[in-house]
This record gives C-alpha cells, sequence and structure tokens, in this order.
C-alpha cells in the first residue's frame, strides 16, 4: 500500500492485541512515512504504547502484520527493531544510572566477539551526534547524576548510534518545561529533514498542532481517524480522542475565606540521591482553598508532599497544621491533626494490592475508629466500607476482592474517598487523575470541589496545567525545589506559567 | 606462664598463614557471590553449595586419586547446583530468599547423605591427601613473608588472582557491562538486545562454582576429610561480606581476610591458655559479622536490580 | 511455548481448589523423591515407603512420637507465618528455640518448689521472653539499621549454640557427671508436663492447638495483626497510611522468637527433662518448610507439621530397623522446599490443545 506513490516506512495492518482483560488495539492501521512527524494521539489507555511496543519487538500482535519498508517483518525481541532501524526513546527512561552516557549508549552494541569496551569509540561518535542534532551531553557523566532533560537526550542519542530510521517517542514532553519542548520540536524537525520518521505518542493537543505533520488519533484501541495536522484543530482532535465534547472548565463556586489549614516557613528536604530538593519553600494553603502546584516532575513536587505528609525529614524549616506546628510529627500523628494524602502512585502507595477493597478503606483509620479494646470492630467496618463504596461510586461486585481487581479510576475513587471520609483539614492531592479516563476524571475533579465547598484546604499537585487552572484559585509554580512564582489563577496563562516552570522569574502583582 | 613465647615470631607467622588458609574459602565464595548479585541474583543457598562442594571435591580425589580432578568433580557439581538456582530464580522467578534458604536445606542435607552412601558408617573417617601448600622458588623461603604469603596452597592463589580478573571483567569488558546493566536496569538491558536470562544464568552458575570451590577448599586443603554442615555458616558469612566489600571485589577480599584473621585470633587467644571458655572465643566471627554489617549498613546500596526477577513489559 | 500438539498456557487467575492443591502436589512428589533416594542408598523404595508409614502411624506409641514433634514444629511454624507474613525472613528459629529452652530450664530449677500449676504458664512466659528477646535483635537491626534479617539470625543461631555449649559443660552442668554426657541437671518429675499414657506426647500438643487459634486471632482480628499484615504485603503504603514499620517489625520478630522460645520450653518440660546439646533439632529449620508448605496459613500448619513429623519418625524408623543412618530427612527438606515452589509455579499454568 503506498500513499500518493510513497511507500511508507512503516506499515502496520489490523494489528489487534488482547491483555487479560482488555482489548488494547482492535484492528489498528497505522503507517508512517519518512520525512514526517507522525502523531499517535489518544487519551490514557487508548492503545498508543500498546501498538508501538509492538513495532518495537516488545510485544507480539495476536492478530495482524508489520510490514517494514514495504516487506513483512516478525519483530521477536527489540534486537530485531533495532537491526531494522527502529529506535524507541520509552516513557520511564531505559538507562542504567551508575553507567557512564558513553557506557549506557554502547551497551549491547559490540558484536559478540569483541571482549573490552569500546570506550573510545562510543565516546567519540556520541560527541558527533550530539553536535549534529544538537543534543548536548557529556560521555563521561554517570547518568544519575543528569536532570531529567538531560538523559532524555541521552535516549534519543542511544537510537541514532544504532542507526534508527524510524524513531518512535513515547511521551517525551511530559518532562520537559515548555522552552524545553521547543528545543526537542527543533531537533525532530532536524530529524525529519534529513528523510528520517518520527512517531510521538502524545496525549497533548497543543504539542500535536505545534510539530506533527500527520496525526492519528486512537480511541478505544482503535483509530478514530488519520488526518494531516493542517486540515486539523485542537478542539477537533480533542472530540475524536473522547468521542464527545469536551468541557474544560468545572463549575466553582468562589471561595469563602477563613483562616490557614496549611503554614509552610522556609522548608528545606534532602532528596533520594542527597541533594537538596527542596531550597527554603514557604506558602500557606486556607481553609477551604486549592492551591495549584505546577511545575515539570522533579522539581520538588513529590518531595514536597512527602514532607508535608511526614514521609521525608526536613533538614529546615517548619510545618504548621491548624496551628499547631506538626515539622517533627510522624504520619500518624499528622492524620490524627488531619492530613489526608492521596499519593501519586495509587497502586504502589496509597493502596495495598493483596488486601482487600475492605482493608484497604481502613488502612489510617484501623487503630483508632474501628478498633476496640484491641479487637478490631468488623461490624463497623463493614458498615463504613458498604457506604463509602455507595457514596464514592466505587465499581466492585464486592469488598472482601483484593484491591488489584479493581480498575485504576475506581482505586483512584476509592482511595479519594477514603481520605476525604476523615473530613480532613488539609488533602495533599499528587496526580489524582493521571492515567484515569474522562469519566473518573470528572468524578474526581467533582469530589474535590466539593471537599473544597466543605471547608478542606487542597494542595493540588499536578502536571496537567489545564487540571490546574480548572480546579485551583491559586498557582504555585516550583522550580528547582524553590517557588518561581505564585499567580491568581484567573490571572495565570499557560505562557507565564511555562516560563516560570522553566526557572524563569517574573513578578505578578497582587499575590 | 612464658608470655613471650606467645608473641614469638614463629608463633605469629603461623597464626597470619593460618589467617590466610581460614580466608580462602571465604574469598572464593564471596567473589562468586558478588559476581551473581551483580546481576541481579541474591544466592543465599551459598551455604549448601560449599557444602555440596565440600563432598563432591572429597569423594572425587577418593575415587580418582588427584585432588585436581577432585576440584573438578566438586566444580561441576558446583555448576549443577547453580544451575537449580538460577532455574529457580531466573526462569520460575520465585521468591530468592526461599528458593536460596530451600538450595542451602537441600546441599546440607544432600552432602550428608550421599557421604554416607559413598562411606558407610565407619570407626575411623577416610581421609585424603588433598591440597598442600606449594613451593615457590625464592618466594617461599622469604623470612616471614614467605610463610604467611607464599606458602599456601594453589586455592589461596586463585582466589586471590580472582580478584583483579574479576574487577576488570566487570570494569572493561562487554560482558562485564552487560553484568552491571542487567544488575541495575535489566529491563533497559533487554530493550537494547541484551538477554538478561542468559547472563544472569551465566553469573549465577559462575559464582556457585567458585562457591563450591570454597567449599573444595575446606575439605580437602584445609582439613583433609568431611564432616556434617563443615562450613558452619561461612556461606553466610560470605554473602555479608559482598555487603562490606560494597559489591566491588577488591573490598570483598579485605572484608574475608578480616575474617580469616578473627578466626585466627580466636586459635591464638585459645593456644595462650586464657580462661575464655571456647565456646565464647568460636562465638568471635559470627559477632564480627553482625558488627560489620551494622557498620556499613547505612551506605549499602546493591544492585538495583538486586533478588528482583524480571519479567519482560514490567516497568 | 508448545510441544506435542500441547500448549503450556499461563492462567489469568488461580483457583482456589487447585491453588489448595499445590502442597499436595509437593508432598506427593516429596514422597517420590524419598523413594528414589532410597533406592540410591540400595533400599527398596516401597518397602522402605511402608515401613515410614508403619513407624509414623502404626500403633499408638508411632503415633504419639509423631504428634510430639509435630506439636512442637506446629509452635515453631507459627512464629514462623508470624514473621513471613510481615515479610521478615526469620531462619533463627533454632537459636531462639534454644533461648526458650535455656530460660525454661533456669526458671524450673530455679523455682522447682513452686507448684506445677504456677510454674507452668512462668516457664511458658519466661521462655516466650527469651525467645523473644533474641528475635528482637535481628527486628531491631532490621527496623533501624536495614540489616539483612536471614543473615543476622542465622549468626544469631550459631551465637546461641556456642551458648548453649558451654552452658551445659560449664555453668549449668549437672554436678557430679565429671565425664559424662554434657548436660544440665535435671528438672523435677513434679514439675514435667503430663504426659499421655504409653507415650512420649505431652501437652504440649495441646498448646500447640491453642496456639494456633492465638495466632490466627491476633493476625486477624487485631489492630496488631492488620499492621504487621500491611507492612508484610507493602511496606511503603504501609508508612503511608501511619503505620510505623520499624515497631511492627520488632513486634512481629518478638512474637515470632517468642513462639519458637515456648517451643524450646516445651522441648525441656514436656520431652527431655534437661537441658542438653542439640536440643534444637533442626525445628528451626523445619519450622520454616511446614510454614511455607502451609502457605502461612496457621491451621493448614497443623496438616504440614504432622506430615513433616511422620516422615521423620518414619523414616528414622525406617533406618534404624535396617540399621543404616542416611540422614535421609534432612536432605527433603530442602527438597520440599523447592518442590514447593515448583508446585505453585505449575500450579499456574495449563495445558491446551493447539
Amino acid at each position: 500500500m503506498t500513499t500518493d506513490g510513497v511507500t511508507p516506512l512503516v506499515d502496520l495492518r489490523r494489528i489487534v492485541k488482547r491483555f487479560p482483560g482488555v482489548l488494547a488495539n482492535d484492528g489498528v492501521d497505522f503507517t508512517v512515512l519518512p520525512g514526517e512527524i507522525h502523531a499517535l494521539l489518544g487519551e490514557n489507555g487508548a492503545g498508543k504504547t500498546t501498538l508501538m511496543n509492538i513495532l518495537y519487538g516488545l510485544y507480539q500482535p495476536d492478530e495482524g502484520e508489520v510490514h517494514f519498508r514495504g516487506q513483512p517483518v516478525r519483530l521477536g525481541s527489540p534486537r530485531d527493531a533495532i537491526r531494522l532501524g527502529i529506535g524507541m526513546v520509552h516513557q520511564h527512561f531505559m538507562l542504567v544510572p551508575p553507567l557512564t552516557v558513553a557506557e549506557n549508549v554502547v551497551l549491547g552494541t559490540q558484536p559478540a566477539g569483541d571482549l573490552l569496551v569500546d570506550l573510545t569509540g562510543a565516546k567519540k561518535r556520541t560527541l558527533e551526534l550530539s553536535e549534529r542534532y544538537a543534543l548536548p551531553v557529556d560521555p563521561l557523566a554517570e547518568v544519575w547524576q543528569l536532570s531529567v532533560g538531560e538523559q532524555q537526550r541521552v535516549e534519543i542519542i542511544k537510537a541514532l548510534y544504532r542507526g534508527a530510521e524510524v524513531l518512535i517517542l513515547d511521551e517525551p514532553t511530559s518532562v520537559l518545561t515548555p522552552q524545553e519542548i521547543e528545543g526537542l520540536a527543533g531537533v525532530l524537525r532536524r530529524m525529519a529533514e534529513e528523510g528520517k520518521a518520527v512517531v510521538f505518542i502524545s496525549h497533548k493537543l497543543r504539542e500535536v498542532m505545534a510539530v506533527s505533520h500527520r496525526v492519528t488519533v486512537l480511541r478505544d484501541g482503535r483509530v478514530a481517524a488519520t488526518l494531516a495536522t493542517v486540515d486539523t484543530s485542537e478542539a477537533k482532535l480533542a472530540s475524536l480522542m473522547v468521542g464527545r465534547e469536551v468541557l474544560w472548565r468545572v463549575a466553582k463556586e468562589p471561595r469563602q475565606g477563613g483562616e490557614s489549614v496549611l503554614i509552610v516557613r522556609g522548608l528545606e528536604a534532602v532528596g533520594d540521591n542527597g541533594l537538596l530538593a527542596l531550597k527554603g519553600v514557604s506558602f500557606e494553603v486556607g481553609q477551604g482553598e486549592c492551591l495549584g502546584v505546577a511545575g515539570v516532575s522533579g522539581n520538588g513536587q513529590r518531595e514536597l508532599a512527602e514532607a508535608i505528609s511526614g514521609l521525608r525529614r526536613v533538614r529546615a524549616g517548619q510545618i504548621q497544621m491548624a496551628g499547631q506546628d506538626v515539622t517533627g510529627d510522624s504520619p500518624a500523628q499528622r492524620i490524627a491533626a488531619g492530613l489526608a494524602y492521596v499519593p501519586e502512585e495509587r497502586k504502589r502507595i496509597g493502596s495495598i494490592a493483596e488486601f482487600s477493597i475492605s482493608d484497604n478503606a481502613i488502612l489510617e483509620s484501623h487503630a483508632t475508629t474501628f478498633s476496640r479494646g484491641g479487637v478490631l470492630n468488623q461490624k463497623a467496618i463493614d458498615a463504613y466500607v458498604d457506604k463509602l463504596v455507595s457514596d464514592y461510586d466505587v465499581k466492585t461486585p464486592n469488598t472482601a476482592n483484593p484491591a488489584r481487581t479493581l480498575s485504576g479510576g475506581n482505586l483512584q475513587k476509592l482511595i479519594l474517598g477514603r481520605e476525604l471520609s476523615r473530613a480532613p483539614r488539609l488533602l495533599i492531592a499528587a496526580q489524582p487523575t493521571r492515567g484515569l479516563d474522562v469519566g473518573a476524571t470528572e468524578y474526581i475533579h467533582q469530589q474535590l470541589m466539593a471537599a473544597r465547598a466543605g471547608g478542606t484546604g487542597i494542595l493540588l499537585i499536578s502536571e496537567d496545567l489545564d487540571e490546574i487552572l480548572a480546579l485551583s484559585d491559586r498557582v504555585m509554580v516550583l522550580f528547582e525545589g524553590r517557588i518561581a512564582g505564585t499567580l491568581r489563577s484567573d490571572q495565570a496563562d499557560i505562557k507565564t506559567l511555562g516560563l516560570m516552570m522553566g526557572g524563569a522569574r517574573v513578578e505578578v502583582p497582587g499575590t | 606462664m612464658d608470655w613471650n613465647q606467645f608473641f614469638q615470631e614463629a608463633f605469629i607467622v603461623s597464626l597470619l598463614a593460618g589467617a590466610v588458609r581460614l580466608s580462602t574459602p571465604i574469598i572464593l565464595a564471596a567473589l562468586g557471590e558478588v559476581i551473581s548479585e551483580r546481576s541481579g541474583v541474591l544466592n543465599l543457598g551459598v551455604e549448601g553449595v560449599m557444602l555440596m562442594g565440600a563432598f563432591g571435591s572429597f569423594w572425587g580425589e577418593t575415587v580418582t586419586g588427584s585432588p585436581w580432578l577432585g576440584l573438578v568433580i566438586g566444580m561441576l557439581i558446583g555448576a549443577l547446583m547453580g544451575l537449580i538456582m538460577a532455574f529457580f530464580s531466573v526462569t520460575l522467578k520465585v521468591d530468592q530468599v526461599i528458593s536460596g534458604m530451600g538450595l542451602y536445606l537441600f546441599g546440607m542435607g544432600m552432602s550428608s547423605f550421599l557421604y554416607r552412601i559413598a562411606y558407610g558408617v565407619r570407626t575411623t573417617p577416610p581421609s585424603v591427601e588433598g591440597l598442600s601448600g606449594l613451593h615457590l622458588p625464592v618466594l617461599s623461603d622469604l623470612p616471614v613473608v614467605g610463610p604467611i604469603l607464599f606458602q599456601q596452597d594453589a586455592l589461596a592463589y586463585i582466589a586471590i588472582l580472582l580478584v583483579p580478573v574479576l574487577s576488570f571483567v566487570l570494569a572493561r569488558t562487554t560482558l562485564g557491562l552487560k553484568i552491571r546493566a542487567v544488575g541495575e536496569n535489566p529491563q533497559a538491558a533487554d530493550t537494547l538486545g541484551v538477554s538478561v536470562n542468559a547472563v544472569r544464568y551465566l553469573c549465577v552458575i559462575f559464582g556457585s562454582v567458585l562457591a563450591a570451590l570454597g567449599g573444595a577448599h575446606v575439605a580437602i586443603a584445609h582439613l583433609k576429610l568431611f564432616g556434617d554442615n563443615m562450613t558452619v555458616g561461612r556461606g553466610f558469612i560470605a554473602v555479608a561480606i559482598v555487603y562490606f566489600g560494597k559489591w566491588r571485589p577488591a573490598m570483598t577480599l579485605v572484608g574475608a581476610l578480616v575474617f580469616g584473621g578473627a578466626y585466627a585470633l580466636q586459635l591464638w587467644i585459645q593456644a595462650t591458655g586464657a580462661p575464655i571458655p571456647h565456646q565464647i572465643l568460636l562465638m568471635l566471627p559470627y559477632i564480627l559479622t553482625i558488627l560489620i554489617l551494622a557498620l556499613v549498613a547505612r551506605q549499602a546500596r546493591g544492585p538495583a536490580a538486586l533478588t528482583k526477577p524480571f519479567r519482560r513489559g514490567e516497568g | 511455548m508448545r510441544f506435542l500438539g500441547l500448549r503450556v498456557e499461563k492462567r489469568q487467575t488461580i483457583p482456589p481448589l487447585l491453588r489448595a492443591l499445590a502442597p499436595v502436589l509437593t508432598a506427593a512428589l516429596a514422597l517420590a523423591a524419598s523413594g528414589l533416594l532410597i533406592r540410591l542408598a540400595g533400599g527398596d523404595p516401597i518397602e522402605s515407603l511402608r515401613m515410614i508409614a508403619v513407624g509414623a502411624f502404626g500403633n499408638v506409641q508411632n503415633l504419639g512420637e509423631t504428634l510430639v514433634k509435630a506439636s512442637a514444629l506446629i509452635i515453631v511454624g507459627l512464629g514462623m507465618i508470624v514473621a513471613f507474613r510481615s515479610q521478615v525472613a526469620n531462619i533463627g528459629g533454632e537459636g531462639q528455640l534454644i533461648l526458650g529452652a535455656i530460660a525454661g530450664t533456669w526458671v524450673g530449677l530455679r523455682f522447682a518448689d513452686l507448684s506445677p500449676l504456677l510454674l507452668f504458664p512462668l516457664v511458658v512466659v519466661a521462655a516466650f521472653a527469651a525467645g523473644g528477646a533474641w528475635g528482637a535483635i535481628a527486628g531491631w537491626l532490621k527496623a533501624r539499621l536495614q540489616l539483612n534479617e536471614v543473615i543476622v539470625t542465622i549468626m544469631l543461631n550459631y551465637l546461641a549454640i556456642y551458648t548453649l555449649n558451654w552452658l551445659v559443660r560449664g555453668p549449668m552442668r549437672a554436678p557430679g557427671l565429671a565425664g559424662g554426657f554434657p548436660q544440665s541437671e535435671a528438672i523435677e518429675q513434679a514439675l514435667w508436663w503430663p504426659r499421655l499414657a504409653g507415650t512420649r506426647l505431652h501437652i504440649g500438643v495441646i498448646l500447640a492447638v491453642f496456639l494456633c487459634l492465638a495466632v490466627s486471632f491476633i493476625l486477624y482480628k487485631t489492630p496488631w495483626g492488620y499492621r504487621m499484615r500491611a507492612v508484610g504485603a507493602n511496606p511503603e503504603a504501609a508508612r503511608f497510611g501511619g503505620i510505623n514499620v520499624g515497631r511492627t517489625l520488632v513486634l512481629a520478630m518478638v512474637l515470632s522468637g517468642g513462639l519458637a522460645g515456648i517451643a524450646g520450653a516445651g522441648e525441656i518440660f514436656g520431652l527431655h527433662h534437661r537441658l542438653l546439646d542439640g536440643i534444637s533439632s533442626g525445628y528451626g529449620y523445619t519450622g520454616i518448610v511446614v510454614a511455607l508448605l502451609a502457605k502461612l496459613n496457621p491451621f493448614a500448619t497443623i496438616l504440614t507439621s504432622v506430615f513433616f513429623a511422620g516422615l521423620a519418625v518414619g523414616m528414622e524408623a525406617m533406618q534404624r530397623s535396617l540399621g543404616t543412618p542416611f540422614a535421609l530427612i534432612a536432605s527433603i527438606q530442602g527438597l520440599v522446599v523447592l518442590l514447593m515452589l515448583l508446585s505453585d509455579v505449575l500450579v499456574g499454568y495449563r495445558l491446551r490443545r493447539v
């Protein structure tokens, strides 16, 4: 099959891929032409990553064919894909942290007979590629020391080093500032001009419109449309992605005002790598106020949430909750003082996968509310869980089932319900709707706003600027462990926020 | 009592020589475990492998008459034990602590069982010639240093030479690069075409072969006989030393020598006739292990993928 | 993976019936392996297995022997369940049992004039405390310094063995036995735990069943048990939920070591009536095996303990009558662990026609 007489580099035909309980790809056709930047758009769970993993040889399709340069091919493993000239930069980087950049680049490339690692050759070629495509890196640096943006450049060089003619990027911009995204766009355009093909997976409409030549929209495992970018718009793509009209703003009552539920002064905390992650942060959250924390992940958001919730020790500074100094308190004490936390990783930290839904629901309160005389009060627990499950629309056939049987959305609703049912003074919500479908997202947003109306102060940490702008009263941007600026949400715009996220200091009156 | 005799050169020299000899099995087992753990597999069954290596080499020598062939047989048995561990840890992907304990109990039991089948019940246990100290021209005759360092058996020299060899392999060869990658981020290595399973199998089997050699040393180089449970926990001490050595061959050697020193020290104290019950002295190496672990605990950060089975597609 | 027109396919969910069948499969494979080893030793497998069965369950005496061993295994096994459910690999059962035996003996000798009814709880508490303290050392080191509990508990085992060694030859040696067997003074007959007539089966077996119920209750019906299971299932989430992980780990080790200690007291007061070398008889390790085989379920531990005890007692009897000590049971132990892991995996797959 050819498009305008040009043979596609990549031609995926009628791809079907099943996983236990889900049909990830349902007869997908997808082509990539040489010299084009092709965006693969869709919501979380639409099947984009699965499709590209098939192209990269990580998965094998249950049905359908893969053609490369017009020939049918069988990709049993990434080795086969790499040999053909397909490279992939994953969402979670595939780098080995203690090794140097050069070692990461050269790993697995030398022929079987080679005994010694060819570090000089690797270093030379890395620098060549780095220059040619404007991807500055230091070959001798150890990867764990690099910033996220630098690590991404190493990943791209890795692919180019192996002679990639087709480069797949999975959500490349979720870890970059708006300015770094511009830099990446330049790199991709350079590659396209040389005749290479680029596929990038995204759920961000703005970038897709800015960079791609063509865009394929996936919805529920099927192709909703394949269009030339010039022929479409953000709104059109949004409705194709979702299948209906999308409303961006959530109904929000104006804030009533009240005293602070959280006061943070001069907070300093050390990150996992031994370096200072929070460098003197001060802010307040008022009763019934939602303070959004924006910023590219890796700038201290996680450490901030952990410091406030007691999971990370602070090196300096003070944390006050509802007038009480909780700086040295344990998580249990802060929970008792009115703290609730919906963590970023709902499966790994927010819940216990093997425990029943019922057991998960009493995680923080098992010893206090639901124990009597050293014994668990089963009747009270059952009543509470039934109410929780119904109030928060958690769909499950049986609350005795393990929590891992819940879908992402239902698990998040369970966790949110568990946290909110304690009528907390302060709720920290980190990436609360990441990976959820539109229905669950809307529901969670509504619940958050209801809690806000009821007087709970919310610290909303999110990478999704639209979500932050929709829900927050004020927006605070974190950059490299410091507050780059705070704006009222009705005065905030993407450009200013983007500049702050990239480190520029912007003064805005009246916050 | 003439205290001077315990500080005389001859006495001290024989003590230090003993320290090196006692360290050898631990050096071998620990180096093997370093390689295994660098690739991401924790092998707690080292003690069992050592015992099987001890039996295998002992039996091998009584059957063939040659200690070297005995060592070969011991190594083959070690490889077989390693194959079992690799099968459970890498292919079946079971919990490595449990499979390690299973391997330990299996090795401990089977070595005793096979010994009884091979030799039956006798009043005097069989013994072998075994490996004796080598005589190296010039070097062995040096004063002081000669007996301590240069009259050891061949396995001791192999053990010490392995340190720079393994360091080089890990740091500068393509295989070493693959091992390090597989132990830190197997998903990444996999996407680059490295066969994670093959590398892990290789490392676990190699580690077991070395452990078996360590056990063989106790049997045919040191005691020249076989007894139930004759390694008395040295396999576990070797695992602890890997932590102490921060998964690097050179530091591991230092740790093992410290242990040999502890064993030798308690022998020295016993010899002086000091009024400390010898059982208390025997506890020294074990207490030392705990203390050393406590000392390095905070900074010990092993290979990131250690004890985690590799499944493609899982982040 | 496919061959012979069949394909091996991974199951999505394992039906509970099949999951319960896995230990049975393991037991069957273990018996088959025993047969093979017996054949290797030059014996007749079928005849030997018959002799093992008779030796284990053939008459009241033998059954008593089996149950006596089983009750010690159950108690240690329960301790292992508590530890492993909290994700602490307690390999220190040997040492903890020994400490409990030492403490129990000391109490029994020191307070010999107390009435047996008063002494019994005193002994149990002392043994629990000693074993628990021994276990707590490893638990604390893991909680505070993240020390690998496998290595620490094994080191503590050796320390306990040498301590016992020293005590029965030194401070606690029975007077008047100059060159004889190293052992302590005997506990007064009045204080011995009552036995079933004609056998060596003592009330420890009732204690075992009681402890089984107690452990079940603690694990599933109390906040402590909830915390131990939570920490075992996901320590990060537990910490997030406000649970003090370190304290929970230590608690688990105290309970685990304490139970092993009680088993030690049972060996003294029910069986041997004096402290001697080798009092732990490898129960510390076998206890782990029976707990794992029972899939960490307290009531299933009763079954697996009886199975193992029967195997051990039967093999002993068989080897004795044949005149050949083979250390058979020791080789089976490790095999059982490996076979159990294998069975678990096998049960997760099925064969399909292609």
